[in-house]
């Protein structure tokens, strides 16, 4: 037998084999909000409300449907990540406190945040490639560049879910996180362009969407699913997202440090 | 083995040193400058009212909570600078228990090890020898959540063992478990100590302290008020024995008694007399012509030391 402190890179993924552990017991419980939900907007909006929509300038000369599913993509991704990052993460603070448990062994407080986040990371990659593969058996995906918006959405998730980590940590209460579905990502899903464009909504809304992930997300999934992504604005959704991340994940290490080193 | 943890406290018996220890929070001095050493070997207690400072002083050595000032070395080391590293060598059962209550008993101790650096086979094997040592063996597969405290308590402790720890820190380990659960987790922990695990203890329980403890030290309002053996404490703060006159409420003075015992304690219902000869107060009691309701002779515990120590008045 013999113990040692793991590096700092393997402690992330032994966090990540304990919710793996936890997930292949509880998986089923999470089918529902993250595919079923997804799916059933897909054949509503897509399919059903889809059929009313006329293909012409604004879906991009594409059908409804086509138009709509590398942004649901992206909406899915952070949707997802707001459970995984409030409550979740609020419950191993102090519900279940197992981030408590873990940093009683050699892991270190950042450790567990970066723990955290790869397995949300991971959460939704997956979660959004097997949506992909939905919308493909819908016929909603019309190019293989929509593989694309796999990572894309992914990072859009994280671009959220970094500072949403960080943010819980800092709570004593779960007051606060269905406000922010309520009042943050509902109108971040609703108003960026994902089901009609931005540019039918009043200007002054637009700055409002440009700082969310989830319009970055979907400028980058639908303009790399149908071709029309350019260099340049690609480049800089993506260092948005990322500095947006990076910024979770900074504030995250003081917030998990001061609250689980005390 | 090059690593040179191992080898400091190869060489050094001193598994814990603290020197003026504080711990402050915000304005709140938790711990105010303690000191104390704890041996290889050694059965260690902080016994305490609540908010005597034991929890704090419990977390500072497990190297979770950082130390607002004064010196500490576990394990040679000092855990502002060596924290990972004291830790992947200490075993922690906090005073909640952490577990994680969706996955089994096994998937418990088999992901904790992990955290140790420990190979998935060797986790396997450690898994089933603790769930062994803590009789759930026959629960390997069942979820933690309806499992029932005591349960829980001894999984608590099996998982602690997990990295097979030189020094094991329980704090407040049978804190509302039933006597039965109670007396097996004391037996768990006495094989503990007789296969030479150094243990920390902290405790409210007097019982638990005299049965575990080979050296103690009593805490009060974030300082050490005393230290010792059970015995070396219950001789220098109390009597052999003590004599125990149960009054009906309001009807004892303690006056007529007071010069028949080295210390005498008046209670609203008995009068205490602290005294070498327990018998001898109380036939002199009775030639005096108190007539209490009831009597009891009982030798001294670390419960009169404490009482003396700390004081009767609650503190939460």
């Amino acid at each position: 037998m013999s113990t040692h402190v793991v590096s700092p890179w393997r402690a992330p993924l032994i966090a990540v084999e304990h919710h793996w552990t936890w997930y292949r017991r509880n998986w089923r419980a999470t089918v529902i909000s993250n595919f079923l939900q997804p799916v059933l907007f897909l054949l509503a909006m897509g399919v059903g409300f889809g059929s009313q929509v006329r293909e012409g300038e604004a879906t991009g000369g594409h059908p409804y449907l086509v138009y709509l599913a590398p942004a649901l993509l992206v909406i899915t991704a952070v949707q997802n990540a707001v459970f995984e990052s409030t409550w979740a993460v609020f419950s191993a603070f102090k519900w279940q406190r197992t981030y408590l448990a873990a940093v009683a062994t050699p892991i270190t407080p950042a450790q567990v945040l970066h723990g955290q986040l790869l397995w949300i990371a991971l959460r939704l990659v997956t979660g959004t490639a097997v949506f992909l593969l939905i919308a493909v058996a819908l016929g909603a995906i019309s190019s293989p560049m929509a593989v694309l918006a796999v990572p894309f959405a992914a990072l859009a998730g994280m671009a959220f879910s970094a500072p949403a980590v960080a943010f819980t940590a800092t709570r004593e209460k779960p007051d606060s996180f269905n406000a922010i579905f309520r009042f943050l990502v509902m109108p971040m899903t609703l108003f960026t362009g994902g089901f009609f464009p931005l540019s039918q909504l009043p200007a002054w809304i637009h700055p409002l969407a440009w700082l969310t992930p989830v319009w970055h997300g979907i400028e980058l999934a639908r303009g790399a699913t149908f071709g029309t992504l350019r260099l340049l604005p690609a480049l800089g959704h993506v260092a948005y997202l990322s500095a947006l991340v990076a910024l979770g994940v900074l504030l995250g290490r003081r917030y998990f440090r001061r609250r689980l080193a005390v | 083995m090059s690593d040179p943890a191992a080898t400091v406290t190869s060489v050094t018996s001193t598994l814990v040193n603290a020197k003026g220890l504080t711990k402050h929070f915000g304005s709140f001095e938790a711990v105010r400058g303690i000191d104390v050493e704890v041996s290889r070997g050694e059965a260690f207690g902080f016994l305490g009212p609540n908010g005597a400072g034991k929890s704090s002083t419990m977390r500072m050595v497990s190297c979770v909570s950082p130390r607002t000032g004064g010196e500490l070395r576990v394990l040679g080391l000092d855990p502002d600078t060596d924290g990972p590293r004291i830790r992947a060598r200490i075993g922690v059962v906090p005073q909640q228990d952490n577990l994680d209550t969706e996955l089994t008993v096994r998937q418990n101790l088999q992901v904790y090890g992990r955290y140790f650096g420990l190979s998935r086979s060797a986790v396997r094997a450690k898994a089933t020898e603790l769930m062994e040592f803590a009789q759930l063996s026959d629960r390997a597969d069942a979820e933690v959540e309806p499992l029932s405290g005591g349960m829980k308590r001894r999984l608590t402790i099996a998982r602690s063992l997990v990295n097979d720890p030189d020094l094991l820190l329980l704090d407040e380990p049978t804190t509302g478990l039933d006597p039965q659960a109670r007396h097996l987790l004391w037996d768990r922990l006495f094989r503990l100590k007789q296969s030479g695990v150094t243990l920390i203890i902290t405790t409210h329980y007097m019982d638990e302290a005299e049965q575990l403890c080979d050296r103690l030290v009593v805490m009060d309002g974030g300082r050490i008020a005393a230290e010792g053996s059970p015995g070396e404490l219950i001789r220098r703060y109390s009597t052999k024995e003590v004599l125990e006159l149960r009054f009906p409420p309001g009807e004892q003075s303690g006056d007529e008694v007071r010069d028949l015992a080295e210390r005498i304690e008046v209670l609203p219902d008995r009068v205490l007399l602290y005294t070498s000869d327990g018998e001898a107060a109380l036939a002199a009691a009775h030639a005096r012509g108190v007539r209490p309701v009831s009597s009891l002779v009982r030798r001294s515990t670390l419960e009169d030391v404490f009482l003396r120590l700390t004081g009767r008045t609650l503190v939460d």
